[in-house]
């Protein structure tokens, strides 16, 4: 595996020289190696978690589970990609088991999302039915977890 | 009537061993009480891996709850313990110890040194100890009237052992050499070319070596060597390793000697009167640990490795400059351009910047003039520090 893609994946706020000394590469190549895996569409962006919660933010989030109709014309893919277009999703996913596709939704207010839904969403030819389920409370989210730092309790040798 | 109005007609310290009154408290101790009392302290000082241990080892040792494994165990230890040790070591080293002859499971390596110690030294007998090196050779070999020989390894040898060192140390009473590699505090290793030359001074020898194997697993550079290994030494070599460091298992207290049969014998003797057996659920956890030793350890030391050099690259930034230790997780930087003590130099630095340290000097006197600086911390946490530090040595510029 890429060690620069796995440190990354931890920390993108990891400088190039960071980078640099812990894969024992020099600045130059981790640049060019960074370079080349953004070019690549391999790295697909950099961004902060962030606990909204704790901040002024009222966004709720929704998980919404979609069944949908292929035809000749329209797939899986094209569906799919269509829903990715609308500003207000976040992530679509295709799904193994009861429904076929998954998307997070984003609004202000339920009531934003819900009219997104039977709006937007609801109303495409594909699609032939959705369950919208709200997040209430994020535990963990991009493996970063989302409840106290535990105190370290090293150090009693 | 209570111990306190008993008091004034006891005279402890009469009553007290005066070798173990005599023993110092350990140096590291001091820095994680002081640290312990301020708020906002960040520590690079801990000498434990800050990984949790696998979950798989640790549903194991559930498993073996539920399943009623709550009784002792052989005094040795369990029987398929002892061979997954034995399998481990002839797959990973070639070295072939025999499960019901060869091999004890201790509480921690830490009981398997004392053992080892207690088994061999009587009052007189001198042990040749390498330092800066763990803290506790010196104060058991001296619990058995034992006389500690010092040798102090040096900055400009890497902090490995020479044979010459060895052989200007050894008299007519040395009956143990303690061999500590990986070593704790400085991150010293020693390849097979350094052992080859401890092994020539030795081979002629009656003198007993323990080597104390507990980081083993995490070496940097390349794979660890133990001294067992090299022609005629197995028969000499009372080998320490454990489950602590290697799978990230301190508080479980699991370790284990690998002797010749003559010296195991009395070893374990010792163990089944103070011990009995070792923690029943650490043992069925450590079998879960063998089970996969590569699988369980090799992330872990991939990510030291990394902290390694990032740390490494720090503090020679900072002018506090360090040969690249290749094991273990710790580095030993030099703070000798600060003009500083290292106990001066460790406290100013926890005043000032609220950073903890550990100082040389808690591994031995020629410690001064070093800093024990450990790596089990998380990316995040050794920036902090780093930036912390940066800070603090500004006023030495």
């Amino acid at each position: 595996m890429n060690q620069i893609l796995n440190l990354l994946a931890e920390d993108a706020s990891l400088s190039i020289h960071q980078l640099a000394v812990m894969t024992g590469k020099s600045e130059e190549e981790v640049k060019k190696e960074k370079e080349m895996l953004e070019e690549a569409g391999i790295i697909k962006g950099y961004r902060a978690v962030i606990d909204w919660d704790k901040t002024e933010k009222e966004d709720v989030t929704a998980l919404i589970e979609i069944r949908v109709s292929p035809k000749a014309h329209l797939g899986f893919d094209e569906i799919a990609r269509q829903i990715a277009s609308f500003e207000e999703v976040e992530s679509v996913f295709l799904m193994s088991g009861s429904f076929d596709l998954c998307a997070t939704v984003v609004g202000k207010s339920l009531k934003e999302v819900a009219f997104f839904v039977s709006g937007k969403l609801g109303v495409m030819d594909s699609v032939l039915s959705c369950a919208t389920h709200f997040i209430l409370k994020k535990y963990k989210d991009s493996g970063i977890s989302f409840g106290d730092e535990p105190e370290d309790e090293r150090g009693r040798e | 009537m209570n111990a306190a109005a008993n008091e004034g007609f006891m005279d402890y310290q009469k009553l007290l061993n005066q070798t173990v009154q005599e023993i110092k408290p350990s140096g590291i101790r001091k820095y994680f009480d002081l640290a312990h009392q301020m708020k906002d302290v960040i520590s690079l000082g801990v000498g434990e891996p800050d990984f949790a241990t696998p979950w798989e080892i640790r549903q194991a040792g559930i498993d073996s709850l539920k399943e009623r494994k709550t009784w002792y165990t052989a005094n040795r230890g369990l029987e398929k313990l002892c061979c997954a040790i034995s399998k481990y070591y002839m797959e990973r080293f070639g070295l072939c110890y025999a499960p019901n002859a060869e091999i004890m499971v201790t509480v921690g390596g830490s009981e398997a040194l004392d053992l080892a110690i207690r088994a061999l030294i009587s009052p007189g007998d001198e042990v040749i100890i390498p330092q800066p090196s763990f803290v506790c050779y010196e104060p058991i070999t001296r619990l058995c009237g034992g006389v500690p020989v010092i040798i102090e390894t040096k900055a400009e040898d890497s902090f490995k052992l020479r044979a010459k060192d060895l052989a200007a140390a050894i008299t007519e009473k040395t009956k143990l050499l303690v061999l500590p590699f990986p070593a704790n505090p400085t991150g010293a290793v020693m390849r097979k070319e350094d052992l080859e030359e401890i092994a020539e001074v030795l081979r002629e020898k009656e003198i007993m070596i323990l080597s104390d194997e507990i980081y083993c697993e995490l070496t940097y550079g390349s794979p660890h060597v133990s001294i067992a290994q090299l022609e005629g030494m197995q028969e000499k070599t009372i080998l320490v390793g454990g489950f602590s460091k290697s799978f990230a298992m301190t508080g479980w207290r699991l370790g284990y000697a690998l002797a010749p049969e003559a010296v195991l014998k009395q070893m374990l003797k010792i163990h089944q009167f103070a011990i009995m057996s070792s923690p029943t659920t650490s043992q069925y956890a450590a079998i879960k640990a063998m089970s996969d030793y590569e699988g369980y350890i090799a992330p872990m030391r991939e990510e030291y490795d990394r902290r390694r050099r990032l740390i490494v690259e720090g503090f020679n930034r900072l002018g506090l400059t360090c040969f690249q230790p290749e094991g273990a997780f710790y580095i030993f930087p030099s703070i000798k351009k600060t003009g500083l003590t290292s106990e001066e130099f460790c406290q100013k630095l926890l005043q000032e910047e609220r950073l903890a340290l550990v100082p040389g000097t808690a591994f031995g006197d020629c410690g001064e003039g070093y800093v024990r600086v450990s790596y089990a911390y998380s990316l995040k946490h050794i920036t902090q520090a780093l930036e912390r530090l940066e800070k603090f040595m500004k006023q030495f510029d």
